[in-house]
């Protein structure tokens, strides 16, 4: 893989005000995304993982400035996309593309598949008027659709082929990044595997990047070249897709892999079974986010946000933000 | 099997009335459920699992009606009685809890009331011992401070909380049979994981029977005894959990197992099904699972199969292991050579 970063991302923030009181003053803040700091290499896909509240997709539209960040930087390809005017963003959109989670509410139902895809070609003047629609069913075949169902409209599809249109419009402006937001939660698992497949293919097809957001660590497994996951807005661990599954560090990645179901029912594991719900990111705990939960907790969790670092029994790029990565270790 | 059984379903047929025409969701289901045990019902979205679970408390929303079978319940069919009859048994011998517990409380009476009103109608219990083994209730399903709880409303909890409140509310007066729909399905991952262990422990404790309704293999494998698997408003394959995973029949289990992404192992390629899940308004003739089946022969497409016990004990749909198997008589369904057009 070349190692040349198409993304980085910055000391990204994003808090949504709150208003409240007659006068509709800001009284507190949500802190979606606090302090995310990461890089993602060209041809490569990162997952970024989670659960509800944890500002994964927030990060994801924050780097596409469908909401502006509230601080932060995020360099794309070399331009600062924070930097950029409206006009100019938009141009850019070109290169960066999203596939949502919902197949039904992400299409508009009044157009066909045709009118779908040639309005992003349009929009971004990426093929000559006279080739769009034969570049669109160059597309639909691409995606494994029949280039005699292009005049149809989105209801006439399946949910799996409602996601195979919106991964084609995503490639109709020849994208370099794709973001993936949830894109197979909402499929059958026969199908989610049809998609996930379709996904790869085309990566290694069109030299794709992918920002994976999703909360199975099944299809992340199968799908990633890394991995962050992510707890109250903040990192807190990042590793390469076999670290991060063989030798985890943090305590909330430990027990999130352990709370998954395992379709085994031979395989006997011991389970970490957190405490309590996931506090509120109006009010985030101080110090570590995970402290109110986690299992080996003392009074430096309580005061002081752990960095993300790399130990000697990590590989390289492995990091995680914990005060007591040494001691959890020395005690298995 | 010799232990006691608790549910015997036979022949089940739920069908929905639409414009004239039947949609037929659940088409001659059958299976058992032993005391104290819990069954998986495994399927996509369209199989008839959740309308199989319904149609056993009579919850079918209209147009949907139970248009034939039997549903014994402890030797009594379902199907025969009347309104009350059924009303005096849902909640009480046999409770449900759904995917969604945001939808399924009340958002206008407090969590108490909403118990007690429970206790009430099959206990009678009044207002203050309601309040007190409602209480009791909260803390056997783990809710933190339930003196306070009961005074609140639904949306003052969390996801994973409510969910527990439901539990609590199914297990009031201490069901023989639970119905989980997709108990977990809305939850983040820590929470499945946190009521799944509740529902076991309360299992074994009160000697609960259970049928899980999931799409997930994973909580498949680590909550039930028995497995059935539906397609297309049928069971395809009824087997003990071990023998499904290790030993898979119907082609529609391999299937549903090789396109499961797994966070344990590290697969190359995903082996999909190809196409897509019918639907249940235009079924295939035959088997509903041969236009997708890489094994698939004039017969298959023609004639339905039924539900036969193999050697093993195992249920199985399916022409490959009859008589009348007319394709490669060497055929392995576990070999991979089902890979769907993955363009």
């Amino acid at each position: 893989m070349s190692q040349k970063e198409l993304l980085k991302v910055n000391n990204l923030k994003q808090h949504f005000p709150i208003k409240g009181g007659f006068l509709g003053r800001t009284v507190n803040h949500v802190k979606a995304v606090d302090d995310v700091t990461f890089d993602i290499y060209e041809g490569e896909t990162l997952s970024v993982v989670g659960e509800s509240g944890c500002g994964k997709s927030t990060t994801g539209r924050a780097i596409l400035r469908l909401d502006e960040p509230t601080d932060g930087s995020i360099e794309f390809d070399g331009v600062d996309l924070l930097a950029l005017n409206k006009r100019e963003m938009r141009k850019k959109r070109k290169d960066l593309q999203v596939i949502f989670q919902d197949p039904y509410a992400s299409l508009n139902p009044r157009q066909t598949v045709a009118q779908i895809l040639m309005e992003a070609m349009a929009i971004q003047k990426a093929v000559p008027k006279a080739k769009r629609r034969e570049r669109a069913i160059e597309l639909l075949e691409t995606v494994g659709l029949n280039a005699d169902q292009i005049d149809r409209y989105p209801h006439e599809f399946s949910g799996g082929q409602r996601q195979r249109i919106g991964i084609a419009r995503a490639l109709s402006v020849d994208p370099k990044l794709i973001i993936c937001d949830e894109a197979v939660s909402a499929l059958d698992v026969s199908v989610q595997a049809q998609v996930l497949n379709l996904l790869k293919k085309l990566q290694k097809e069109f030299n794709l990047t992918f920002l994976f957001i999703a909360h199975d660590l099944g299809v992340v497994r199968h799908i990633s070249d890394r991995i962050i996951v992510m707890y109250l807005g903040k990192i807190v661990e990042i590793a390469d897709k076999k670290s991060l599954f063989e030798n985890p560090q943090h305590p909330y990645t430990k027990a999130l892999l352990s709370s998954i179901p395992t379709p085994d029912p031979e395989v006997k594991k011991e389970r970490i079974i957190l405490k309590g719900d996931v506090p509120s990111p109006i009010n985030p705990p101080q110090g570590c986010r995970f402290h109110t939960r986690c299992p080996f907790a003392t009074d430096i969790c309580r005061q002081e946000a752990p960095a993300l670092r790399n130990l000697d029994n990590m590989k390289e790029g492995h990091r995680a933000a914990c005060h007591h990565i040494e001691k959890i270790a020395a005690e298995q | 099997m010799n232990q006691e059984t608790i549910l015997d379903i036979n022949d089940l047929r739920t069908s929905f009335l639409v414009d004239g025409f039947e949609v037929k969701a659940v088409d001659g289901v059958s299976f058992k459920l032993p005391k104290g045990k819990t069954i998986g019902i495994v399927g996509e979205s369209g199989s008839g699992k959740s309308i199989t679970a319904m149609s056993i408390l009579q919850l079918l929303d209209k147009p949907g009606k139970i248009m034939g079978g039997e549903i014994n319940f402890k030797g009594r069919d379902l199907t025969k009685l009347s309104e009350k009859e059924i009303r005096d048994i849902r909640g009480n011998e046999i409770s449900m809890i759904f995917q969604e517990p945001m939808t399924s409380l009340n958002p206008v009476y407090t969590i108490g009331q909403q118990i007690r009103e429970t206790l009430k109608v099959h206990q009678g219990l009044d207002k203050q011992r309601g309040t007190k083994k409602a209480i009791e209730l909260l803390t056997l399903v783990g809710i933190p401070s339930p003196e306070q709880r009961v005074k609140q409303y639904p949306h003052e909890l969390s996801g994973g909380m409510r969910q527990r409140v439901m539990i609590a509310m199914a297990l009031a007066c201490n069901p023989e049979l639970l119905i989980a729909d997709e108990p977990t399905t809305a939850l983040d991952v820590t929470i499945q994981a946190q009521i799944l262990e509740l529902i076991k422990d309360l299992q074994s404790e009160l000697g609960m029977s259970v049928i899980m309704i999931t799409h997930d293999m994973g909580v498949v494998a680590e909550t039930c005894d028995y497995v059935a698997v539906m397609y297309g408003g049928k069971v395809v394959e009824y087997q003990d959990v071990k023998s499904i995973f290790k030993s898979p029949k119907h082609p529609y289990t391999v299937g549903l197992l090789n396109s499961i992404p797994r966070h344990d192992t590290d697969v190359d390629e995903l082996e999909p099904i190809k196409g897509n899940v019918p639907s249940p308004k235009d079924m295939p003739e035959g088997c509903r699972f041969a236009p997708r089946c890489p094994f698939a022969t004039e017969l298959c497409t023609q004639e339905l199969p039924t539900l036969d016990t193999q050697a093993d004990g195992g249920e199985v749909r399916c022409w490959i292991y009859t008589d009348r198997w007319d394709g490669d008589p060497e055929v392995n369904v576990r070999e991979s050579k089902r890979t769907a057009e993955s363009e």
